[in-house]
């Protein structure tokens, strides 16, 4: 009688974990908003000069086309700031598309590294796509 | 009453249709536009090369060496296809090369590279002093590698594009195609005026 339970409740854990794969697999993929927002907080600047170490930029941002493909960038400090690939003035920001799945590095004095690493992943077409990106966005 | 009420109506569809522009623009754009720093340099044409000399036509501005052996020759050649694609358009662009190279890059040199391309195409050289100056206003980086006996420059490759206003308005990362810059370049110059 108790392996019997026990084999109805592994076939339960196992047809839920098959539902949610097929879900992950399967369902339509969504995004709120296809802005990824970066901002360089007011104070960063003074921060660094001050000695500490202020990372407030992922070293890697992954984005998708189609679903999460514009970078933005703010620079909210009182300095210019070279911010991605550019130049910034105070209170200036870059809205920058993409268009092509690819991996660009920058050069960024917002990071401690000198470098930011921006890698555009292509629209998640597949179901095996589908559950990774997923699994990414719950890591996140 | 009712001008006031047309006045009101046509200043938001400017507003929106100035957005719905920027919105549209393939590259990079930002917000709000600086002005594009000025400067002087020697040009590959035998003249000053000044940056407002320029006002009243689109500017792409591009930064780059004559022996590259990619990113400069790709960028330049789809810049002189999105020219020939603008047709009479065309005149009211100015593409402007600044070299990294110093060394290597005097105006004879550059122009002679440039024509190569495209003869309306005009280069900017200088003293290393000069082209750090114009850099760091900019935002390049560019970092000298020796390679054997020569040497090589690994350097920012995207380009800016520059209203006929002298606004920098956008950031065409490296890769686009020249249909890319025809769509914002022609946005840009409908905005002229």
């Amino acid at each position: 009688m108790n392996a019997l339970r026990r084999h109805g409740f592994l076939s339960l854990i196992a047809a839920v974990a098959l539902g949610a794969t097929a879900w992950a697999g399967f369902a339509p993929i969504q995004s709120p908003s296809r802005e990824a927002v970066f901002e360089i907080p007011k104070g960063t600047w003074a921060h660094r000069m001050s000695g500490s170490k202020v990372e407030i930029l992922p070293a890697e941002i992954r984005l998708t086309l189609g679903l999460s493909d514009i970078l933005v960038l703010r620079n909210l400090d009182d300095v210019p700031q070279i911010f991605g690939p550019t130049l910034m003035m105070p209170g200036q920001s870059l809205r920058l598309p993409f268009e092509v799945a690819s991996s660009y590095t920058f050069t960024c004095t917002a990071h401690v590294s000198g470098q930011m690493t921006i890698v555009v992943d292509p629209w998640p077409a597949s179901p095996w796509a589908r559950i990774r990106w997923r699994a990414r966005q719950l890591s996140t | 009453m009712y001008r006031g009420v047309t006045l009101l109506l046509s200043i938001l569809l400017a507003v929106v249709a100035s957005a719905a522009d920027d919105a549209t623009i393939k590259a990079g754009v930002f917000s709000p536009p600086r002005l594009a720093p000025d400067f002087s340099l020697s040009g590959s044409n035998g003249s000053e090369l000044k940056l407002s000399t320029y006002r009243g036509k689109v500017v792409v501005l591009a930064f780059g060496f004559t022996s590259c052996p990619d990113v400069c020759p790709i960028t330049l050649a789809t810049l002189a296809q999105a020219r020939k694609k603008l047709g009479t358009d065309g005149n009211e662009l100015q593409v402007v090369y600044i070299t990294v190279d110093p060394e290597r890059d005097d105006a004879e040199r550059m122009r002679a590279y440039l024509a190569a391309f495209d003869p309306t195409f005009v280069g900017g050289t200088g003293t290393a002093e000069q082209l750090d100056a114009v850099r760091k206003e900019y935002g390049i980086m560019a970092t000298r590698k020796v390679v054997g006996t020569s040497h090589l420059y690994g350097h920012s490759s995207f380009t800016y594009l520059i209203d006929a206003q002298g606004k920098l308005r956008a950031l065409m990362p490296y890769g686009h195609s020249a249909d890319d810059y025809v769509h914002d370049l022609r946005i840009l110059m409908a905005k002229k005026s």
